[in-house]
Parts: structure tokens; C-alpha cells; sequence
């Protein structure tokens, strides 16, 4: 189907279906609702020949699409995917699908706006994952968060326009000077071509200060440590469906950005500050599972603990320098790589899911303080269920999504040194602490108070949005196979190029 | 490539049609305009638009297969002056029909705006094909007179009185340092031609001699006066202002390209061989300007006071470009000058398109909740401002890549970290008035007035910055081949 053209339909479905959605007006609220379902269902549809027609035995862009863009700058229309972009994709559209079906009860103001400004993020979140042309790359990467920083500023809570403004300038700072190294490296090799910036030999001083620009550009996505403060206000500020699609896939952009430009690009400026990307990763593992463990509002909690699973998965892309200079072999750092991958997936699952329940909670009882819960167990049993197992999800317990990825660095990070691995397991702990702490305190127990007593438990839509995830996040953890089949070439190949040196003049 | 010389002088006239025509329409239209009253001096406006168009259309079909000096080697043209031209020439059309309807609701609908309008673009027109400093000072100087009588147009307004006369005192002694520095040149290198001022730097290795500097440093202060750099802008935001909005937005706009024009004649075309010495002062001017515009615009209150601030800060991006001497640099630069005249004649026409009879909606609070009382110009004006900070794939971004390629280009990698983090800056004060549209209730429920000519030019002129957003390519390549 589409010849050749799929991953252009990818990105302009969505973002035209947005454009035309907007002249529905808010009138036509139900039209708009399914329109944009129709819309959001089409594009995943269209995604899934990605994953059927994929060749797990190479590593080498696929569905690759070329047309001329801008010839003075050399910057060209050049999409493609590997086995480390493919899965990302599905998660965006998976993802946008669970959104628009959960704004049909519970978003009523401007709905047509909010359903138009998802599908065009949609659109603009699939051309990061797939471009391959920088300047292509950089467009969408800050195209991305126009809609965003209107979804948060017209739907969000109360300081709102606070969190969605540093949202903004956070990310565009960083991206900026992204920019600025991106320009340089085209200086260099004449081509705005990724793959050709990952084949051009650049000097050890170039390399760590392109991986600075690059840093500033995606630690701040990631988030890292000590750059995640604007990350917390814009979840608890931002609409369900909002923290939904930030949790999901946007933290995502920041680690896609460190396996597509800082690694291959930048390898021996990676290796020379690995240090500072392991320390930053163990203290987000670290001191924010604490972080987290104290939180009185529970979207606050989940981004926190967003944040310490992202600290795994940088532990993870990084922790490979180590293990190649302990023992030599490439094996460990696959390891690594898979591991943060399969991190980065479970968690858009996991995490989407969690702001999910307290979006069904929130519904109902326009609170997200802990306090004001107790006891939702003997009013919303069904409810209960989904909770307690995303939590479980959430803390990597086996035969869930959360485990497979936390496992794999576990093991990458012994083979490079027990005191990592020692670190990193600290997550076991706390996170088990801080997640089932939450359930015990809003789940369990006896019903807290009247407005407790009267919740109704999960209709229909949720439900069917809920099982989706919980389907999603099982069926991961029971039998990860394909997915890691997916990733194998590609992260070899990456694997590969990490402990090569590419110094030059 | 070397011009070709025309000695003869009719055909020499040939080449000035456009500029021949324009100000005969003026005159004409001048005294057309005597026969008009009341409400049909709406007349005298379209037709003003009209000899702009007619105009346009005679520069572009101008044939130009190389570079031409005529006049008396005093009057070149090349592909920089046609594109120049044919942008002031659309620029001042569509800010007449954006004043046309301000005009009339606050009873300054004169045919004086229009005439002094299409004199000061007849100065610009002769400015951006001066081959002479003498040439180049005329052009500048019917320009700028101009410029002071709009000013002070609404002739009962106290504060546009103050602004006129310190834009007018200001502007003088700009011109008169430019002049002084001129003189000084020429003392220099016994000529007043552009190329023979390249050709004597070249030949008898005067790039760095001192007195040459001296001169150097006087143009440089009328030039900076002129675009407005940092530590010559002073002008700017009073003037802004000051003067009834159309006229804002008429100095605003077109001036600016004449402006960019007025430096790469000097610098790139006469100074070309002084350019390690100038460049290290535009430098300066470029920090500053970028640095004081972002950080103060971010105090204002007044919409017209903030967009002065970001004027000045985006011609501290302009003189990136130019002060990297390259090509590629003076095409960026050129870029980012005709983009940024596009969106800035915009946000102005918002703020004309707001505005009713007794109300200027020129406090930033009075776009508050746009979005509530017409999402399309709430989205419009969107467009202008994300354009303004530079986010793609506005037509702003593509401007700001082009400067910052241009100073990484030749080393000057500190700059351009310097220059992104400004704009960082800077974007939030853009952002505000998206807040303010988007976020926040009305507290003004009245329609927007405007005539539907205003609108759908306005519409274009937004629709214009989003698709040469998405489709850059031909204009920076335009750029290109006409610095080649």
C-alpha cells in the first residue's frame, strides 16, 4: 500500500486530518469526536505495514523516502526507519488513538481545538522519529511543541500559563543550540544528512562540544537531572490526554535523540563525558525515586517517577563505554541499548496508563491529592485492578512491560561495574516503595470519605482504553521476542559504532 | 561580474523607468488629489497602490543579464536592487491598504500620507540603485524627510509633534556623521563612485589605514542610526510610539530593506576590502542590539514600544549576516531583512485591524482572549509572532538559520551561541501575546471592524509567512543569486 510513500502519510494524515478539524468549529463537537477518531484509527492502521513489512536482518533505514526540499541548503524531504525509530512510531500512534478515545467524556471545552492540536502533534512527533535530514529533524522537533504549549495553556489547571511558558522555552533553548551544532556539522561535511554526519570523522574537541549542544538538547527532553524541574509542573498542569502524550512518547524524543545523533555522531565526545551522563543518570534513579516517594499529588508522583525510569534508560545508552573498556566485547553494550529501548516503550505504555487512571479518577473527584482518597477499591473494583496492575508495571515486577527493559541495563550495568548496578537497583526499592505506597494509600483501606463512597466505577470508554494498555503492557512483559527481533540489528550496528573511534582532523 | 557601462543617455534613462514613472505618479496623484473630497479621497489611496503595482511590474520586466551602471555612473542596477525594489514597492501597497480604513475612522484621511509615502518610496527606490555616495545620500535624504513629515501627520497630536521633531533632530545629525564619514572616504580615495572606492582600497592597499578607519567609524554610526542598531536606537521606540499606527508601520517596514540596502552599498560594495576592520564593529552593534532589544522588550507594556525592541533586536540578526562578509552571509542577511518585513508589516496590520474609532489597541492586554472573538486572526496573529521567534516552520526560522550558518561559517561560533541564546529570550516576550490571545478571557467583547479588502490582504500576508515557511527554498535562493 502507498508505494513507497507510507511514511509521508504517517506524518501528513494526522496533520491535515488537524488542519480540516479545525473548520469544524466547536459546534459540531460530536463530528469532531469521530472525525478525529476516524483520523487517529487510520493512522494506525496505515503504521502497522511498518511492522509487517519490516526486515528485522538489517540495519539499514527502510521505507525510506527522498525528495528535494530545499536545494539551496542541501536540506532534502528524507525519511526512513531502523529497528530503534520503528517501535517509536507505533507507540505515537497507538498512543494518539487512547487519547482521543479518552477525551470523549472528558473534555468538553474546545473540543475541536484539543482533538485538531493532538493529531497535528501526532503528525509532527512521527517526522522526528522517522527524518533523517537534520534540518527535517529540527523542524518537527520544534513544530512539535506549538501544539503542545496550546494544549497545556487552554486546557490545563490552574498555573497553567506558568508551566506551559517554561515548557517552551526550556525545550527551545536546548534546541537551539542543538541548532547551532547541527549548522556546524553541515559546515563541515557539505550535507544536511544524518547518515552522512554519522560517517564524518570530527576532531575530540568538536565532538565534546557538539555533544554539549546535543546534551543541552535532549537532557532537557530526557528530562535529566538537574534539568527536569520544568517536567513535574507541566504534567500536573496539563490535561490528561496532554501528560498522556508527554509521558508517552514526547520524554521519548530525548533518548531517540542521544541513539540517532549524540552516539553515532559523537562517539568519542560521548565516551570522553560518559561519566557525567552515568552520574546524572544514578542520581535521577536515585535522588528522584526519594523525590517521588514524598509527593501529596499523584500526577506529581508519576512524573517524578517518569523522570527515575528515564535515569535507567540513559543509564543504559551510556553504561556501554564502561562495559567496553572492562571487557572488550560488544555483547554488554547491545545489552545496554536493547535494555533502554524496551524501557523507552514500556514506559510510554506504563506511564500513559497510569495518568490514564488518575484522568478516570480525576473525572470524578477533580482532585489528584492523595489525601482526598482511600478505599477506592470497594467503590471501583474494576478500576482497582487496572491500578494495582500498572502499578505493579510500574515498580518492574515480572511478566510486565517494566521488567524486561529495568533487567536488561541491571545486567548491562554488573558487566561494567557491581557499584552501578548497585545504584541502579536502588530503583527495585524505591520504586516498588513509592508506587504500591500510592496504591495502598488511594486503593486500599476503608472508604475515606462520602464523595469516595459515591464514585461510580469505569464505564465502557475506559474500560476499553484501560484493558487496550493493560493488554499492551502484559503482553510486552510475557514475550518481549518481537520487539527485541526488531531492535537487534539496528542496535548492533550502533553497538559497533560506539567502540570505534571516529577522531579525525 | 563586471557591469556594463551605459554612456548614452537616453538609454541610460531606460534603466531609471521605474523610478521616473513612480515619481511622476506622485506628482500626479498630488494634484488628482486636490479634485477629492471627504470620503473619496479612499480614491486617492488605490490609485497610490495602483502606481506601486505599476511600478513593481516595470522593475520586474526590467531584462538584466548583467549588472548595469548608468546615469553617469551614478545609478546601477542589479538583481539585489530588482529584488529590493519589487519588495519595497508590494511592502508600501500593502501598508496603504492596511491605513486606508484607520485613516478614514480617525479623519486623517489625506492625500498628504500617501503622497509623502510614495516620495519617501521614490527615495528608496533611488537609494537601493545608487552607484555614488552621492546618489546614495539623495535617495536616503528624500527618504527621511519624508519619513519626519509622516511623523508628525495627525498635525493635532502633541506626542507625535515630540516624536517628529526628535525623530527629525535625531536623523539629522545621523546623517549628517554619514555624510562626514563620506567626505572622509573620498578624501581618502579621490572618488565618490562605489566601484572606484572598491578599485582605489584595492590598489593602493588602504584596507587598514587610519584615516580611512576614521571614516569607516562615521559611516558605521549613520548606518547603525539608520537600521537602528544598539547604541543608536534611541529613536526608535518614541517614534514607534509617537506616530498615528500606519505611520509606525510604514517607518517599520519598507524602510528596513532601505536601510540593509544603505549598508551593503557602503560596506560590502565600497568597503568590501576594509571588511576585517568593519566587521569587527558590527560585531558589537549586532551583541548589543540583539542583547538590549530582547531584554527590554520583555518590560513592555505597549504593543508598539515592544515591537520596537524586537525591531531592534532583529537588526542585530540582520548585521550577523553582514558582518560575516561573505556571500552566502549578505544573501542571508538579505533573506532575514525582506522576511522580516513581511511578518512586521503584519503584526502592525493587527493592530490597525483591532483598533476602531477612539480606541488604539495598542496596549499588549487589548489582544486578551482574540482567540475567543475570532480564532482565524487569533491564529493569524500567531503565525506572526511564532514567525518573529524564529520557530519552523515560520519563515522566521529559516531567516535565523541563514544568519547563524553565515557567522558559524566563518568561525565566529561564539556568535551564533550568543546570538541563539538572545533569541531564547526573546521568544518569550512573543509568547506572551499568544498567551494573552489564547489563554486569557476577552475583556473587550466588540467585533473587529476592518474592510474585507483589509482582511483578505491580511490573511495573504500571514498565509504568505507560513508558506514560504514550508517552502523556503526559492526565495533564499533568489538571495543567493542576486549576491552571487
Amino acid at each position: 500500500m502507498f508505494d513507497g510513500h507510507l511514511l509521508s502519510v504517517l506524518i501528513w494524515l494526522p496533520i491535515i486530518g488537524g488542519f480540516v478539524l479545525l473548520g469544524f468549529g466547536n459546534e459540531r463537537a460530536a463530528a469532531a469526536r469521530w472525525s478525529a477518531l476516524a483520523v487517529a484509527l487510520l493512522t494506525l492502521l496505515a503504521s502497522a505495514p511498518l511492522y509487517t513489512g519490516f526486515h528485522t536482518d538489517t540495519a539499514a533505514m527502510q521505507f525510506v523516502e527522498r525528495a528535494a526540499w530545499v536545494p539551496t541548503l542541501k536540506s532534502q524531504f528524507y525519511v526512513g526507519v531502523d529497528g530503534i525509530s520503528m517501535p517509536l512510531v507505533l507507540l505515537t500512534t497507538f498512543t494518539t488513538v487512547l487519547v482521543v478515545i479518552a477525551a470523549f467524556g472528558s473534555v468538553e471545552k474546545r473540543v475541536t481545538q484539543y482533538l485538531a492540536a493532538f493529531l497535528i502533534l501526532e503528525g509532527s512527533m512521527i517526522g522526528v522519529f522517522v527524518a533523517l535530514d537534520a534540518i527535517l529533524f529540527y523542524v518537527f522537533w520544534e513544530v512539535m511543541l506549538v501544539p503542545m504549549f496550546i494544549i497545556i495553556g487552554i486546557w490545563g489547571g490552574p498555573r497553567r500559563v506558568y508551566a506551559t511558558i517554561k515548557f517552551f522555552l526550556y525545550t527551545f533553548l536546548g534546541s537551539l543550540l542543538m541548532l547551532v551544532a547541527l549548522i556546524f556539522l553541515y559546515l563541515k561535511s557539505g550535507s544536511y544528512d544524518l547518515l552522512v554526519f554519522q560517517r564524518l570523522a570530527l576532531t575530540h574537541h568538536e565532538q565534546v562540544l557538539i555533544f554539549l549542544a546535543f546534551f543541552a538538547a535532549f537532557a532537557v527532553k530526557v528530562p535529566m537531572w538537574p534539568v527536569h524541574t520544568w517536567l513535574p509542573d507541566a504534567h500536573v498542569e496539563a490535561p490528561t490526554g496532554g501528560s498522556v502524550i508527554l509521558a508517552a512518547v514526547m520524554l521519548k524524543m530525548g533518548g531517540y535523540g542521544f541513539l540517532r545523533l549524540s552516539l553515532p555522531i559523537v562517539p568519542d565526545g560521548a565516551r570522553t563525558l560518559d561519566w557525567l551522563m552515568i552520574g546524572l543518570s544514578l542520581t535521577a534513579v536515585v535522588y528522584i525515586g526519594f523525590v517521588a516517594l514524598v509527593q501529596q499529588d499523584m500526577k506529581k508522583l508519576i512524573a517524578y517517577s517518569s523522570i527515575a525510569h528515564m535515569g535507567f534508560v540513559t543509564l543504559g545508552m551510556f553504561i556501554g563505554f564502561r562495559i567496553a573498556g572492562t571487557t572488550g566485547r560488544q555483547t554488554g553494550i547491545e545489552m545496554g541499548l536493547d535494555g533502554s529501548i524496551v524501557q523507552m516503550i514500556s514506559h510510554g505504555l506504563v506511564s500513559s496508563a497510569m495518568f490514564l487512571c488518575v484522568g478516570v479518577l480525576y473525572d470524578r473527584m477533580h482532585t489528584r491529592e492523595i489525601k482526598a482518597y482511600g478505599g477506592v477499591v470497594n467503590t471501583m473494583p474494576r478500576f482497582a485492578v487496572f491500578m494495582v496492575l500498572f502499578a505493579m508495571a510500574n515498580s518492574g515486577l515480572p511478566v510486565t512491560s517494566g521488567f524486561v527493559g529495568e533487567f536488561l541495563v541491571m545486567l548491562a550495568s554488573f558487566k561494567a561495574s557491581v557499584w552501578f548496578a548497585f545504584f541502579a537497583g536502588t530503583t527495585l526499592v524505591l520504586g516498588a516503595a513509592y508506587t504500591l505506597w500510592l496504591v495502598k494509600r488511594v486503593i486500599f483501606g476503608p472508604v475515606a470519605n462520602d464523595h469516595v463512597a459515591a464514585l461510580k466505577d469505569l464505564g465502557g470508554r475506559e474500560f476499553l482504553v484501560l484493558g487496550v494498555l493493560a493488554a499492551a503492557v502484559l503482553g510486552l512483559g510475557v514475550y518481549p521476542a518481537p520487539l527485541l527481533d526488531v531492535l537487534r540489528a539496528s542496535t548492533q550496528q550502533l553497538a559497533a559504532q560506539l567502540i570505534m573511534t571516529k577522531l579525525g582532523p | 561580474m563586471i557591469p556594463f557601462t551605459v554612456n548614452d543617455y537616453e538609454a541610460s534613462l531606460h534603466y531609471a523607468l521605474p523610478e521616473i514613472f513612480l515619481g511622476l505618479a506622485a506628482c500626479a496623484i498630488l494634484l488628482l488629489d486636490l479634485f477629492v473630497a471627504g470620503p473619496n479621497r479612499r480614491w486617492t489611496g488605490v490609485l497610490a497602490v495602483i502606481a506601486l503595482l505599476v511600478t513593481a511590474a516595470l522593475v520586474i520586466v526590467q531584462p538584466l543579464d548583467s549588472p548595469v551602471l548608468a546615469l553617469g555612473e551614478m545609478y546601477q542596477l542589479d538583481r539585489m536592487a530588482q529584488i529590493l525594489k519589487v519588495a519595497v514597492l508590494v511592502i508600501v501597497a500593502v501598508v496603504f491598504v492596511y491605513s486606508i480604513d484607520y485613516l478614514r475612522r480617525r479623519a486623517l484621511l489625506k492625500g498628504e500620507y500617501f503622497v509623502l509615502g510614495l516620495f519617501a518610496t521614490l527615495g528608496m527606490l533611488v537609494l537601493i540603485s545608487a552607484a555614488s555616495f552621492i546618489t546614495l545620500y539623495l535617495g536616503l535624504e528624500l527618504m527621511s524627510l519624508c519619513m519626519y513629515a509622516m511623523v508628525a501627520f495627525d498635525r493635532d497630536s502633541g506626542r507625535s509633534a515630540e516624536s517628529a521633531i526628535k525623530f527629525f533632530v535625531l536623523g539629522s545629525l545621523a546623517s549628517g556623521t554619514l555624510l562626514y564619514g563620506m567626505s572622509i572616504v573620498y578624501g581618502m580615495t579621490g572618488s565618490l563612485q562605489l566601484a572606484a572606492i572598491a578599485g582605489a582600497l584595492e590598489h593602493q592597499a588602504l584596507g587598514d589605514n587610519i584615516g580611512l578607519l576614521f571614516g569607516i567609524a562615521f559611516i558605521i554610526v549613520g548606518i547603525g542610526f539608520k537600521m537602528g542598531a544598539v547604541p543608536f536606537h534611541m529613536w526608535i521606540p518614541d517614534v514607534y510610539e509617537g506616530s498615528p499606527t500606519c505611520v509606525t508601520l510604514f517607518i517599520g517596514s519598507a524602510p528596513e530593506i532601505a536601510g540593509f540596502a544603505l549598508a551593503i552599498r557602503i560596506l560590502a560594495q565600497a568597503l568590501g576590502f576594509s571588511q576585517p576592520e568593519w566587521s569587527q564593529m558590527l560585531v558589537v552593534l549586532a551583541v548589543l542590539s540583539m542583547g538590549i532589544g530582547n531584554v527590554v522588550a520583555i518590560a513592555q507594556t505597549n504593543l508598539k514600544r515592544m515591537f520596537a525592541y524586537s525591531t531592534i533586536s532583529h537588526v542585530g540578526f540582520i548585521l550577523l549576516g553582514i558582518l560575516s562578509g561573505t556571500a552566502l552571509g549578505y544573501a542571508a542577511s538579505m533573506y532575514y531583512v525582506i522576511t522580516y518585513v513581511i511578518v512586521a508589516t503584519g503584526a502592525f496590520g493587527m493592530i490597525l485591524l483591532l483598533s476602531r474609532q477612539g480606541f488604539e489597541a495598542e496596549q499588549i492586554t487589548d489582544f486578551k482572549g482574540l482567540f475567543s472573538r475570532s480564532p482565524w486572526f487569533a491564529g493569524m496573529m500567531a503565525i506572526f509572532m511564532l514567525s518573529f521567534a524564529g520557530v519552523p516552520p515560520l519563515v522566521g526560522f529559516w531567516a535565523k538559520l541563514g544568519v547563524i550558518q553565515a557567522v558559524v561559517g566563518v568561525n565566529y561560533t561564539w556568535l551564533a551561541v550568543v546570538a541563539v541564546l538572545f533569541a531564547v529570550v526573546g521568544a518569550y516576550y512573543y509568547l506572551r501575546i499568544i498567551k494573552l490571545m489564547m489563554f486569557d478571557e476577552p475583556t473587550d467583547a466588540e467585533r473587529l471592524d476592518g474592510s474585507a479588502l483589509m482582511r483578505i490582504v491580511l490573511s495573504g500576508n500571514a498565509l504568505l509567512a507560513f508558506g514560504l515557511g514550508v517552502l523556503p527554498g526559492t526565495l533564499i535562493a533568489l538571495c543567493q543569486r542576486a549576491m552571487q
